[in-house]
Protein backbone atom coordinates (compact mmCIF):
# COMPACT_ATOMS: atom_id res chain seq x y z
CA UNK A 1 0.00 0.00 0.00
CA UNK A 2 0.83 3.59 -0.53
CA UNK A 3 1.70 5.47 2.75
CA UNK A 4 3.49 8.77 3.20
CA UNK A 5 6.50 8.65 5.75
CA UNK A 6 4.83 11.10 8.59
CA UNK A 7 2.82 8.02 9.61
CA UNK A 8 5.60 5.32 9.90
CA UNK A 9 9.20 8.17 10.86
CA UNK A 10 10.22 10.87 12.25
CA UNK A 11 12.65 13.24 10.90
CA UNK A 12 14.37 16.82 11.25
CA UNK A 13 16.14 18.62 9.35
CA UNK A 14 19.08 21.76 9.52
CA UNK A 15 21.17 23.99 6.94
CA UNK A 16 25.22 23.91 6.57
CA UNK A 17 26.06 26.48 4.29
CA UNK A 18 24.24 25.94 0.88
CA UNK A 19 22.78 22.04 2.11
CA UNK A 20 19.60 21.04 3.70
CA UNK A 21 20.29 17.70 5.52
CA UNK A 22 17.37 15.50 7.22
CA UNK A 23 17.75 12.66 9.30
CA UNK A 24 15.22 10.18 8.66
CA UNK A 25 14.01 7.93 11.76
CA UNK A 26 11.83 4.44 11.87
CA UNK A 27 9.79 3.78 14.75
CA UNK A 28 11.11 0.61 14.86
CA UNK A 29 13.15 -2.03 12.80
CA UNK A 30 10.63 -3.61 10.18
CA UNK A 31 10.20 -0.14 9.14
CA UNK A 32 13.25 0.79 8.98
CA UNK A 33 14.02 -2.14 6.40
CA UNK A 34 11.04 -0.88 4.92
CA UNK A 35 12.76 3.06 4.38
CA UNK A 36 15.85 1.56 3.63
CA UNK A 37 14.65 0.04 0.54
CA UNK A 38 12.10 2.48 -0.63
CA UNK A 39 13.79 5.66 0.50
CA UNK A 40 16.30 6.01 -2.36
CA UNK A 41 17.99 9.09 -3.90
CA UNK A 42 15.84 8.88 -6.34
CA UNK A 43 12.72 9.10 -5.18
CA UNK A 44 13.84 12.45 -2.67
CA UNK A 45 15.52 14.30 -5.82
CA UNK A 46 12.19 13.99 -7.23
CA UNK A 47 10.31 14.76 -3.99
CA UNK A 48 12.54 17.74 -3.85
CA UNK A 49 12.96 18.92 -7.39
CA UNK A 50 11.45 22.41 -6.85
CA UNK A 51 14.11 23.46 -4.69
CA UNK A 52 17.14 20.81 -4.52
CA UNK A 53 19.78 22.09 -7.59
CA UNK A 54 22.48 19.50 -6.61
CA UNK A 55 23.05 16.11 -6.17
CA UNK A 56 21.05 14.06 -3.23
CA UNK A 57 22.92 11.79 -0.90
CA UNK A 58 21.98 9.63 1.57
CA UNK A 59 24.04 7.26 4.18
CA UNK A 60 21.80 4.44 6.16
CA UNK A 61 22.83 3.71 9.59
CA UNK A 62 21.25 0.51 11.11
CA UNK A 63 22.34 1.27 14.67
CA UNK A 64 20.42 4.38 14.45
CA UNK A 65 17.41 2.78 12.15
CA UNK A 66 17.81 6.21 10.33
CA UNK A 67 18.81 7.15 7.41
CA UNK A 68 20.92 10.69 6.53
CA UNK A 69 19.55 12.52 3.87
CA UNK A 70 21.49 15.83 2.49
CA UNK A 71 20.00 18.29 -0.72
CA UNK A 72 23.07 20.03 -2.44
CA UNK A 73 22.66 22.96 -3.22
CA UNK A 74 18.78 23.46 -2.02
CA UNK A 75 18.78 26.82 -0.19
CA UNK A 76 19.32 29.33 -2.50
CA UNK A 77 22.62 29.36 -1.69
CA UNK A 78 23.04 29.37 2.36
CA UNK A 79 20.86 31.14 4.76
CA UNK A 80 21.66 34.23 5.16
CA UNK A 81 21.11 34.94 1.16
CA UNK A 82 18.42 33.01 1.05
CA UNK A 83 15.15 34.84 -0.13
CA UNK A 84 12.72 32.04 1.70
CA UNK A 85 10.59 32.18 4.49
CA UNK A 86 12.58 28.91 5.48
CA UNK A 87 15.84 30.05 4.80
CA UNK A 88 17.62 27.28 7.30
CA UNK A 89 15.55 24.44 6.59
CA UNK A 90 13.96 23.62 9.55
CA UNK A 91 10.66 22.58 7.56
CA UNK A 92 12.77 20.18 4.70
CA UNK A 93 12.03 17.38 7.13
CA UNK A 94 8.35 18.29 7.51
CA UNK A 95 8.24 17.83 3.32
CA UNK A 96 10.06 15.31 3.48
CA UNK A 97 7.59 13.12 5.50
CA UNK A 98 4.72 13.71 3.28
CA UNK A 99 6.52 11.79 0.45
CA UNK A 100 4.81 8.29 0.05
CA UNK A 101 6.40 5.02 -0.07
CA UNK A 102 5.29 1.55 -1.08
CA UNK A 103 4.84 -0.23 2.33
CA UNK A 104 3.64 -3.49 3.91
CA UNK A 105 0.09 -2.58 5.98
CA UNK A 106 1.83 -4.71 8.60
CA UNK A 107 4.18 -2.48 9.82
CA UNK A 108 3.68 -1.99 13.31
CA UNK A 109 2.68 1.49 13.21
CA UNK A 110 -0.05 0.78 10.72
CA UNK A 111 -1.88 -1.65 12.30
CA UNK A 112 -5.14 -0.52 14.36
CA UNK A 113 -4.52 0.89 17.89
CA UNK B 1 36.02 5.25 37.59
CA UNK B 2 36.29 9.54 37.06
CA UNK B 3 33.20 10.96 35.49
CA UNK B 4 32.84 14.50 34.67
CA UNK B 5 29.37 16.71 33.90
CA UNK B 6 28.52 18.62 31.50
CA UNK B 7 25.80 21.11 31.03
CA UNK B 8 24.53 22.22 27.92
CA UNK B 9 24.55 26.45 27.79
CA UNK B 10 23.16 28.46 24.72
CA UNK B 11 22.04 26.10 21.36
CA UNK B 12 22.40 29.80 19.42
CA UNK B 13 22.95 33.94 20.04
CA UNK B 14 19.53 35.12 21.37
CA UNK B 15 18.77 31.23 23.15
CA UNK B 16 17.77 31.46 26.90
CA UNK B 17 19.79 30.72 29.94
CA UNK B 18 17.10 29.95 32.18
CA UNK B 19 16.81 26.51 31.47
CA UNK B 20 20.69 26.24 32.48
CA UNK B 21 19.91 27.45 36.47
CA UNK B 22 18.02 23.77 36.87
CA UNK B 23 21.10 22.04 34.97
CA UNK B 24 23.45 23.96 38.13
CA UNK B 25 20.82 23.73 40.97
CA UNK B 26 19.76 20.01 40.71
CA UNK B 27 21.69 18.78 37.78
CA UNK B 28 25.05 18.58 39.20
CA UNK B 29 26.82 19.40 36.31
CA UNK B 30 30.45 21.28 36.85
CA UNK B 31 30.58 22.76 33.65
CA UNK B 32 28.28 24.64 31.40
CA UNK B 33 29.47 24.74 27.53
CA UNK B 34 27.80 27.23 25.63
CA UNK B 35 27.09 27.73 22.18
CA UNK B 36 26.43 31.57 20.71
CA UNK B 37 27.65 31.13 17.40
CA UNK B 38 25.71 29.84 14.79
CA UNK B 39 27.19 29.95 10.86
CA UNK B 40 26.62 33.20 10.25
CA UNK B 41 26.29 35.02 13.78
CA UNK B 42 30.01 36.32 13.01
CA UNK B 43 28.12 38.51 10.74
CA UNK B 44 26.19 40.20 13.14
CA UNK B 45 29.26 40.97 14.99
CA UNK B 46 30.95 42.32 12.44
CA UNK B 47 28.23 45.01 11.78
CA UNK B 48 28.37 45.60 15.41
CA UNK B 49 32.29 45.94 15.23
CA UNK B 50 32.00 48.55 12.58
CA UNK B 51 30.28 50.62 14.62
CA UNK B 52 32.41 50.12 17.87
CA UNK B 53 35.74 48.67 17.67
CA UNK B 54 35.20 48.18 21.02
CA UNK B 55 31.95 45.26 20.28
CA UNK B 56 31.96 42.47 18.04
CA UNK B 57 31.04 39.74 20.80
CA UNK B 58 27.74 38.37 21.36
CA UNK B 59 26.08 40.21 24.45
CA UNK B 60 24.22 37.72 25.51
CA UNK B 61 26.87 36.19 27.85
CA UNK B 62 27.45 39.03 29.92
CA UNK B 63 23.79 39.17 31.38
CA UNK B 64 23.97 35.00 30.96
CA UNK B 65 26.71 35.18 33.67
CA UNK B 66 25.88 37.93 35.71
CA UNK B 67 22.94 36.23 36.65
CA UNK B 68 24.26 32.61 36.59
CA UNK B 69 27.51 32.93 38.10
CA UNK B 70 26.59 33.98 42.02
CA UNK B 71 24.91 30.30 41.82
CA UNK B 72 27.21 28.37 39.94
CA UNK B 73 30.34 29.98 42.05
CA UNK B 74 28.35 28.78 44.91
CA UNK B 75 28.33 25.32 43.07
CA UNK B 76 31.82 25.65 41.66
CA UNK B 77 30.62 24.88 37.97
CA UNK B 78 32.80 26.53 35.40
CA UNK B 79 31.55 28.15 31.74
CA UNK B 80 33.31 27.45 28.60
CA UNK B 81 31.55 29.99 25.67
CA UNK B 82 32.33 31.36 22.21
CA UNK B 83 30.30 34.72 23.53
CA UNK B 84 33.84 36.15 22.17
CA UNK B 85 32.96 35.95 18.39
CA UNK B 86 35.32 38.15 16.66
CA UNK B 87 36.29 40.69 19.83
CA UNK B 88 37.39 37.54 22.57
CA UNK B 89 39.30 40.18 24.56
CA UNK B 90 36.58 42.77 24.59
CA UNK B 91 33.91 40.48 26.09
CA UNK B 92 36.63 39.42 28.70
CA UNK B 93 37.20 42.95 29.48
CA UNK B 94 33.43 43.62 29.33
CA UNK B 95 32.99 40.81 31.76
CA UNK B 96 35.50 41.62 34.28
CA UNK B 97 34.70 45.32 34.30
CA UNK B 98 30.96 44.09 35.44
CA UNK B 99 32.55 41.38 37.80
CA UNK B 100 34.74 43.98 39.92
CA UNK B 101 31.62 45.99 40.22
CA UNK B 102 29.98 43.38 41.78
CA UNK B 103 33.10 42.56 43.70
CA UNK B 104 33.11 38.68 42.22
CA UNK B 105 36.37 36.95 42.30
CA UNK B 106 36.70 34.58 39.01
CA UNK B 107 39.41 33.52 36.60
CA UNK B 108 38.63 34.42 33.03
CA UNK B 109 40.54 33.40 29.89
CA UNK B 110 40.24 33.91 26.21
CA UNK B 111 40.98 31.95 23.27
CA UNK B 112 42.08 33.87 20.46
CA UNK B 113 43.94 33.59 17.00
CA UNK B 114 40.05 31.75 14.62
CA UNK B 115 40.16 35.32 12.90
CA UNK B 116 41.89 34.71 9.61
CA UNK B 117 40.52 37.34 7.45
CA UNK B 118 43.41 39.74 8.12
CA UNK B 119 46.00 37.30 7.32
CA UNK B 120 44.45 36.25 4.07
CA UNK B 121 47.80 37.43 2.16
CA UNK B 122 49.67 35.53 4.70
CA UNK B 123 47.85 32.29 3.93
CA UNK B 124 47.83 32.84 0.20
CA UNK B 125 51.43 33.26 0.36
CA UNK B 126 52.27 30.28 2.37
CA UNK B 127 50.60 28.21 -0.77
CA UNK B 128 46.49 27.82 0.50
CA UNK B 129 44.34 28.64 -2.36
CA UNK B 130 41.87 29.59 -0.07
CA UNK B 131 39.14 28.13 -2.58
CA UNK B 132 35.22 27.47 -1.85
CA UNK B 133 35.45 23.76 -0.56
CA UNK B 134 32.15 22.61 -1.70
CA UNK B 135 32.46 24.09 -5.63
CA UNK B 136 36.22 25.02 -5.83
CA UNK B 137 35.33 29.00 -6.77
CA UNK B 138 38.36 31.43 -6.58
CA UNK B 139 38.80 33.62 -3.66
CA UNK B 140 39.07 36.29 -5.80
CA UNK B 141 35.74 36.48 -6.75
CA UNK B 142 34.87 37.83 -3.33
CA UNK B 143 37.67 38.77 -1.40
CA UNK B 144 37.18 42.33 -1.85
CA UNK B 145 33.28 41.92 -0.70
CA UNK B 146 34.66 39.34 2.71
CA UNK B 147 33.41 40.53 5.86
CA UNK B 148 34.86 37.67 8.26
CA UNK B 149 36.74 34.81 8.07
CA UNK B 150 37.38 32.60 10.90
CA UNK B 151 38.94 29.22 11.09
CA UNK B 152 37.32 26.21 13.80
CA UNK B 153 39.60 26.18 16.46
CA UNK B 154 39.36 22.47 18.32
CA UNK B 155 39.49 22.03 22.19
CA UNK B 156 42.81 21.94 23.13
CA UNK B 157 43.40 25.95 23.45
CA UNK B 158 40.57 25.49 25.78
CA UNK B 159 41.88 23.18 27.81
CA UNK B 160 45.05 24.76 28.40
CA UNK B 161 42.75 27.65 29.44
CA UNK B 162 41.26 25.44 32.48
CA UNK B 163 45.07 24.32 32.83
CA UNK B 164 45.62 27.78 33.71
CA UNK B 165 43.19 28.20 36.19
CA UNK B 166 39.98 29.59 34.09
CA UNK B 167 36.54 29.71 35.44
CA UNK B 168 35.73 31.08 32.54
CA UNK B 169 36.63 30.47 29.26
CA UNK B 170 35.83 32.68 26.22
CA UNK B 171 36.75 32.05 22.87
CA UNK B 172 35.79 33.19 19.48
CA UNK B 173 34.71 30.61 16.61
CA UNK B 174 35.37 27.33 17.68
CA UNK B 175 34.33 24.16 16.58
CA UNK B 176 30.66 23.82 18.86
CA UNK B 177 31.28 20.70 20.25
CA UNK B 178 34.98 21.38 21.31
CA UNK B 179 32.94 23.64 23.93
CA UNK B 180 32.09 20.06 25.59
CA UNK B 181 34.89 18.30 24.65
CA UNK B 182 37.58 20.75 26.05
CA UNK B 183 36.75 20.18 30.15
CA UNK B 184 36.04 16.31 28.96
CA UNK B 185 39.01 16.10 28.26
CA UNK B 186 40.67 18.24 30.87
CA UNK B 187 38.49 16.70 33.76
CA UNK B 188 39.77 13.07 32.26
CA UNK B 189 42.75 13.77 31.42
CA UNK B 190 42.23 12.13 28.14
CA UNK B 191 45.12 11.90 25.35
CA UNK B 192 45.11 13.73 22.24
CA UNK B 193 45.67 10.57 20.37
CA UNK B 194 42.90 8.73 21.84
CA UNK B 195 40.77 8.88 18.78
CA UNK B 196 37.66 6.57 20.01
CA UNK B 197 37.50 8.47 23.42
CA UNK B 198 37.99 11.66 21.80
CA UNK B 199 35.36 10.68 19.13
CA UNK B 200 33.08 10.26 22.37
CA UNK B 201 33.62 13.21 23.71
CA UNK B 202 32.49 14.94 20.29
CA UNK B 203 29.41 12.52 19.99
CA UNK B 204 28.51 14.17 23.41
CA UNK B 205 29.48 17.92 22.30
CA UNK B 206 27.18 17.20 19.61
CA UNK B 207 24.74 16.42 21.51
CA UNK B 208 24.93 19.29 23.92
CA UNK B 209 25.43 22.11 21.39
CA UNK B 210 21.84 22.92 20.46
CA UNK B 211 20.81 23.15 23.66
CA UNK B 212 16.95 21.89 24.14
CA UNK B 213 17.05 20.03 20.69
CA UNK B 214 19.20 17.56 22.95
CA UNK B 215 16.47 17.38 25.31
CA UNK B 216 12.84 17.47 23.06
CA UNK B 217 12.76 20.02 21.42
CA UNK B 218 11.79 20.69 18.11
CA UNK B 219 11.27 16.75 18.37
CA UNK B 220 10.40 16.33 14.18
CA UNK B 221 7.31 14.48 14.08
CA UNK B 222 3.49 14.32 12.98
CA UNK B 223 1.59 13.64 16.53
CA UNK B 224 4.33 12.46 18.92
CA UNK B 225 5.65 16.10 19.56
CA UNK B 226 2.71 16.50 21.61
CA UNK B 227 3.62 14.45 23.89
CA UNK B 228 6.74 16.01 25.00
CA UNK B 229 6.35 17.52 28.49
CA UNK B 230 6.36 20.67 29.82
CA UNK B 231 7.82 22.95 26.92
CA UNK B 232 7.73 26.13 29.14
CA UNK B 233 10.03 23.99 31.31
CA UNK B 234 11.95 22.30 28.81
CA UNK B 235 15.72 21.11 30.83
CA UNK B 236 18.71 21.58 28.55
CA UNK B 237 20.48 18.46 28.10
CA UNK B 238 23.13 17.54 30.59
CA UNK B 239 26.02 14.51 29.85
CA UNK B 240 28.10 11.92 32.44
CA UNK B 241 31.06 11.16 30.96
CA UNK B 242 33.33 8.53 32.43
CA UNK B 243 37.16 8.11 31.71
CA UNK B 244 36.56 4.98 29.90
CA UNK B 245 34.95 6.34 27.14
CA UNK B 246 31.06 6.27 27.63
CA UNK B 247 28.39 8.90 28.25
CA UNK B 248 24.91 9.37 30.07
CA UNK B 249 22.25 11.58 28.83
CA UNK B 250 19.71 13.38 31.32
CA UNK B 251 18.88 16.20 32.12
CA UNK B 252 17.82 17.72 35.60
CA UNK B 253 15.23 16.43 37.73
CA UNK B 254 12.21 18.33 37.17
CA UNK B 255 12.33 19.95 34.29
CA UNK B 256 10.47 19.56 31.38
CA UNK B 257 11.17 17.78 27.98
CA UNK B 258 12.76 14.18 27.23
CA UNK B 259 15.23 12.48 26.71
CA UNK B 260 15.27 9.08 24.98
CA UNK B 261 16.99 7.12 22.14
CA UNK B 262 14.70 9.22 19.70
CA UNK B 263 15.07 12.64 20.56
CA UNK B 264 18.77 11.90 20.72
CA UNK B 265 19.14 10.04 17.43
CA UNK B 266 17.50 13.51 15.83
CA UNK B 267 20.13 15.69 17.55
CA UNK B 268 22.84 13.58 16.77
CA UNK B 269 22.38 13.37 13.03
CA UNK B 270 21.24 17.25 12.91
CA UNK B 271 23.49 19.39 10.76
CA UNK B 272 25.56 16.12 9.76
CA UNK B 273 26.84 15.25 6.42
CA UNK B 274 28.67 11.80 6.11
CA UNK B 275 28.17 10.65 8.99
CA UNK B 276 30.85 8.39 8.80
CA UNK B 277 33.18 11.13 8.23
CA UNK B 278 32.06 13.62 10.63
CA UNK B 279 35.07 15.89 10.84
CA UNK B 280 36.08 18.39 13.81
CA UNK B 281 39.53 20.01 14.20
CA UNK B 282 40.21 16.70 17.23
CA UNK B 283 38.97 14.06 15.82
CA UNK B 284 36.97 12.37 13.07
CA UNK B 285 33.71 10.70 14.32
CA UNK B 286 32.14 7.53 12.77
CA UNK B 287 28.40 7.61 14.33
CA UNK B 288 27.82 4.15 12.30
CA UNK B 289 29.13 2.23 15.32
CA UNK B 290 27.39 4.70 18.10
CA UNK B 291 25.28 2.42 20.59
CA UNK B 292 22.33 4.03 22.92
CA UNK B 293 20.62 2.27 25.91
CA UNK B 294 17.47 4.07 26.70
CA UNK B 295 17.30 3.12 30.51
CA UNK B 296 14.15 5.28 31.04
CA UNK B 297 13.53 7.87 32.91
CA UNK B 298 15.42 10.40 30.52
CA UNK B 299 18.64 8.41 30.80
CA UNK B 300 20.22 7.06 27.67
CA UNK B 301 23.39 5.53 27.90
CA UNK B 302 26.03 6.40 24.93
CA UNK B 303 28.82 4.14 23.88
CA UNK B 304 30.77 2.84 21.22
CA UNK B 305 32.26 5.72 19.34
CA UNK B 306 34.72 5.59 16.85
CA UNK B 307 37.26 7.99 15.91
CA UNK B 308 39.30 8.70 12.93
CA UNK B 309 42.93 10.66 13.28
CA UNK B 310 42.38 14.81 13.39
CA UNK B 311 42.35 16.17 9.95
CA UNK B 312 45.66 17.99 8.75
CA UNK B 313 43.38 21.09 7.48
CA UNK B 314 41.10 23.37 9.56
CA UNK B 315 37.65 24.29 8.29
CA UNK B 316 37.46 28.42 7.32
CA UNK B 317 33.71 30.03 7.00
CA UNK B 318 34.28 33.52 5.74
CA UNK B 319 31.02 35.76 5.06
CA UNK B 320 30.86 37.81 2.03
CA UNK B 321 28.24 40.85 1.02
CA UNK B 322 26.26 39.59 -1.47
CA UNK B 323 23.67 41.95 -2.42
CA UNK B 324 20.26 43.46 -0.45
CA UNK B 325 17.47 41.44 -0.22
CA UNK B 326 13.60 43.50 0.04
CA UNK B 327 10.59 41.96 1.21
CA UNK B 328 7.28 43.04 0.95
CA UNK B 329 3.95 41.11 2.97
CA UNK B 330 0.45 41.75 2.50
CA UNK B 331 -2.65 39.60 4.07
CA UNK B 332 -6.20 38.93 2.54
CA UNK B 333 -9.43 37.19 4.65
CA UNK B 334 -11.76 34.92 3.14
CA UNK B 335 -13.50 35.08 0.44
CA UNK B 336 -10.75 34.12 -2.53
CA UNK B 337 -7.54 34.92 -0.25
CA UNK B 338 -5.24 32.95 -1.89
CA UNK B 339 -6.76 34.07 -5.59
CA UNK B 340 -6.33 37.72 -4.13
CA UNK B 341 -2.51 37.12 -2.92
CA UNK B 342 -2.06 35.67 -6.53
CA UNK B 343 -3.34 39.18 -8.26
CA UNK B 344 -1.56 40.98 -5.79
CA UNK B 345 1.05 38.80 -6.68
CA UNK B 346 0.97 39.99 -10.43
CA UNK B 347 0.63 43.74 -9.57
CA UNK B 348 3.83 43.83 -7.79
CA UNK B 349 5.32 42.19 -10.23
CA UNK B 350 3.79 44.67 -12.91
CA UNK B 351 4.88 47.54 -10.47
CA UNK B 352 8.63 46.17 -10.44
CA UNK B 353 8.98 45.77 -14.34
CA UNK B 354 7.50 49.39 -15.23
CA UNK B 355 10.15 50.49 -12.59
CA UNK B 356 12.71 48.75 -15.02
CA UNK B 357 14.22 47.84 -11.36
CA UNK B 358 17.37 45.49 -11.49
CA UNK B 359 16.40 42.72 -9.77
CA UNK B 360 18.27 39.88 -9.92
CA UNK B 361 15.77 37.38 -8.23
CA UNK B 362 11.94 37.19 -6.85
CA UNK B 363 10.71 34.85 -3.98
CA UNK B 364 6.54 34.51 -3.68
CA UNK B 365 5.36 32.55 -1.36
CA UNK B 366 1.70 32.50 0.49
CA UNK B 367 2.14 32.47 3.86
CA UNK B 368 -0.41 30.08 5.39
CA UNK B 369 -0.12 27.52 2.06
CA UNK B 370 3.46 26.91 0.48
CA UNK B 371 5.70 29.29 2.80
CA UNK B 372 6.94 26.48 4.82
CA UNK B 373 6.19 23.04 2.61
CA UNK B 374 7.05 24.79 -0.69
CA UNK B 375 5.84 22.70 -3.77
CA UNK B 376 5.37 20.18 -1.57
CA UNK B 377 2.17 21.62 -0.05
CA UNK B 378 -1.35 20.25 -0.31
CA UNK B 379 -3.53 22.13 -2.95
CA UNK B 380 -6.66 20.33 -1.99
CA UNK B 381 -8.03 23.21 0.38
CA UNK B 382 -6.14 26.13 -1.05
CA UNK B 383 -9.50 28.16 -2.52
CA UNK B 384 -11.01 28.08 0.85
CA UNK B 385 -8.26 29.44 3.00
CA UNK B 386 -9.86 31.51 5.69
CA UNK B 387 -6.83 33.96 5.21
CA UNK B 388 -3.61 34.25 3.29
CA UNK B 389 -0.71 36.08 3.34
CA UNK B 390 1.65 37.29 0.08
CA UNK B 391 5.25 37.61 1.25
CA UNK B 392 7.46 38.62 -2.02
CA UNK B 393 11.34 39.54 -1.61
CA UNK B 394 13.78 40.50 -3.92
CA UNK B 395 17.43 40.00 -4.91
CA UNK B 396 19.04 43.00 -6.25
CA UNK B 397 22.67 44.83 -5.98
CA UNK B 398 20.93 48.85 -5.45
CA UNK B 399 20.36 48.71 -1.56
CA UNK B 400 18.07 51.65 -2.83
CA UNK B 401 15.85 49.28 -4.81
CA UNK B 402 15.72 47.14 -2.06
CA UNK B 403 14.23 49.71 0.32
CA UNK B 404 11.84 51.15 -2.12
CA UNK B 405 9.95 47.46 -3.09
CA UNK B 406 8.86 47.27 0.58
CA UNK B 407 6.99 50.47 -0.20
CA UNK B 408 4.91 49.13 -3.48
CA UNK B 409 3.19 47.33 -0.81
CA UNK B 410 1.12 49.49 1.32
CA UNK B 411 -0.66 51.10 -1.44
CA UNK B 412 -2.19 47.83 -2.24
CA UNK B 413 -4.24 48.29 0.72
CA UNK B 414 -6.67 50.89 -0.99
CA UNK B 415 -6.18 50.69 -4.08
CA UNK B 416 -6.02 46.75 -4.41
CA UNK B 417 -8.20 43.72 -3.85
CA UNK B 418 -10.46 43.72 -0.35
CA UNK B 419 -10.33 42.50 3.23
CA UNK B 420 -6.59 43.18 3.50
CA UNK B 421 -4.84 42.78 6.79
CA UNK B 422 -1.41 43.34 8.26
CA UNK B 423 -0.25 46.83 7.29
CA UNK B 424 2.26 46.85 9.64
CA UNK B 425 4.77 49.16 8.60
CA UNK B 426 7.35 48.59 5.66
CA UNK B 427 10.39 46.26 5.87
CA UNK B 428 13.49 47.91 4.94
CA UNK B 429 16.53 46.85 2.75
CA UNK B 430 18.08 43.56 4.49
CA UNK B 431 22.10 42.75 3.61
CA UNK B 432 22.73 39.33 2.08
CA UNK B 433 25.54 37.48 3.13
CA UNK B 434 27.18 34.63 1.32
CA UNK B 435 29.20 31.90 3.11
CA UNK B 436 32.31 30.72 1.80
CA UNK B 437 33.89 27.60 3.48
CA UNK B 438 37.17 26.67 2.33
CA UNK B 439 40.53 25.00 4.25
CA UNK B 440 43.74 26.09 5.84
CA UNK B 441 46.76 24.09 6.93
CA UNK B 442 45.92 23.87 10.86
CA UNK B 443 49.72 24.54 11.76
CA UNK B 444 49.17 27.90 9.72
CA UNK B 445 46.41 28.90 12.32
CA UNK B 446 47.37 27.31 15.50
CA UNK B 447 50.92 28.96 15.97
CA UNK B 448 48.78 32.29 15.80
CA UNK B 449 46.91 30.90 18.91
CA UNK B 450 46.86 32.81 22.03
CA UNK B 451 45.39 31.77 25.29
CA UNK B 452 44.96 35.04 27.85
CA UNK B 453 43.77 35.41 31.49
CA UNK B 454 42.82 37.20 33.85
CA UNK B 455 41.96 37.83 37.68
CA UNK B 456 38.78 39.86 39.10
Amino acid sequence: MRVPLWKIAHARSGDKGDRADIGLFAWDAPTYAVLKREVTTGRVQEHFKAMCDGPVELWPLDNLLALKIVLNRALQGGAARSLRMDNLGKAVAAQLLRMEIDAPADLPRLRPK
Amino acid sequence: MKSVRIGAGLGFYGDSWRPVRASIERGGVQYIASDHLSELTLAILQKDRQKDASAGYARDGLPMLLELWPLAARHGVKFVLNAGGLNPEGAREAIARAFREKGWNATIATVTGDAVLERFDELVAAGEALAHMDTGAALDAVRSRMLFANAYLGAQPVVRAFEQGADIVLTGRVADAALSLAPIVHELGWKWDDWDKLALGLTVGHLLECSGQGSGGNFGSAEEWAAIPDYAHLGYPIAEVSAEGSALLTKAPGTGGRVCFDTLRQQLLYEVHDPHAYASPDVVLDMGTLRFDDQGGDRVKVTGASGAPRPAKLKVVGGYHDGWMGTGMIGFAWPQAYAKCETAARTIRTLVAERGWPVEDMNVEYIGYDSLLGANADPTHRDELNECFLRMAIRTQDRKVADAYGRLFPWLGLSGPPYVGSMKGVQGAKELLGIWPTLVRRELVESKMVVGVERT
